[in-house]
């Protein structure tokens, strides 16, 4: 099964990169692009029974490593097709 | 007296607190190997600067985990003094031994120059050499050491008199020019609520010979020997 692990700066926390990467879009012209905030993606493979299971792992795991609650906040998907079992 | 000074891969700035330490301050000095589970009896416990892990995940994220970091947090526990210093202070907000987080540096630069300082408080194992209000000319490189805390965690910081570096300009004026990174407050350095447990990004460990362009930051290491000669930090042994 894969989790799929989304962490983002809070809404409150200022993101530099993001504002630079935003500067950056408006200097190629893309004057629409209105705002940018990066952050950063974790593919789980784990080895679990249920989704419920492998969601429990997954954010135990953001919680205690992968993101910096500070700082931070997380989303978790889960997918059990086929292809994630490989 | 014994300083520690911890070793975790990609740390760089150890041997220049292991130099500053031993053959400046002149007192005892030992690196510890992060995979270590002793402190080796140390009195003052040094996290240095550097790139632990790569800086990986986040500064200081990986680091947290590593075997001595136990020891580390008993001995904090314990009143121990333990200093970070840069990527040091980043393992220590990451370990919780002090609140907050590191955001990337507003101008998004690694920042490499000499920073000005206040010293606001002198009643901790770090600053106790220090003339209230001192200010001191330290080096900062660094790419994350925008230091964010939530507004009522800043509020308590600043109540109990937990922020004990604040940049400046030279003349001590706390303004946004002074402030090379976006730190909330302009905190360039706290301390934990048992007052032992020091962080901050600048690096007194550079700044203790005349050579190297400042000698400000021996007063830094000089207090920890006062600490420890003094029995403020005896408990911890």
């Amino acid at each position: 099964m894969r989790a799929r692990v989304f962490v983002m700066l809070k809404p409150s926390v200022f993101d530099p990169q993001g504002t630079t990467v935003a500067d950056a879009l408006h200097t190629l012209g893309y004057a629409s692009v209105t705002g940018v905030r990066q952050g950063k993606y974790f593919e789980l493979d784990i080895d679990a029974d249920t989704a419920d299971d492998a969601r429990r792992i997954a954010s135990e795991a953001a919680d205690k490593l992968l993101a910096n609650p500070v700082i931070e906040s997380y989303r978790i998907d889960i997918e059990t097709t086929a292809a994630a079992k490989r | 007296m014994k300083f520690a000074v911890i070793v975790f891969p990609g740390s760089n700035c150890d041997h220049d607190a292991y130099h500053a330490v031993r053959h400046v301050l002149g007192q005892d000095a030992a690196f510890v190997w992060h995979k270590e589970t002793s402190l080796g009896g140390a009195d003052v416990v040094v996290l240095p600067g550097g790139f632990a892990h790569g800086d990986y995940l986040r500064t200081g994220a990986i680091a947290r985990f590593s075997p001595i970091m136990r020891e580390v947090q008993q001995f904090a526990g314990r009143g121990g003094p333990v200093l970070g210093i840069c990527n040091g202070f980043q393992v220590l907000l990451e370990a919780g031994l002090l609140p907050g987080a590191m955001l990337r540096n507003r101008s998004v630069r690694f920042q490499c120059e000499h920073v000005f300082v206040k010293v606001e408080q002198t009643d901790t194992p770090f600053t106790n050499a220090c003339r209230p209000g001192q200010i001191l000319r330290l080096p900062i490189a660094h790419g994350e050491g925008n230091y964010y805390a939530e507004p009522d965690v800043i509020d308590r910081l600043e109540k109990n008199r937990q922020v004990v570096f604040r940049y400046t300009s030279a003349e001590g004026a706390v303004t946004p020019d002074a402030n090379p990174n976006g730190s909330a407050a302009n905190i360039a350095g706290i301390c934990s609520d048992g007052r032992n447990v020091v962080g901050l990004m600048p690096h007194p460990e550079r700044a203790c010979e005349l050579a190297l362009g400042s000698t400000d930051g021996y007063v830094v290491l000089e207090s920890a020997v006062n600490a420890v000669t003094h029995g403020m930090a005896v408990a911890a042994r």
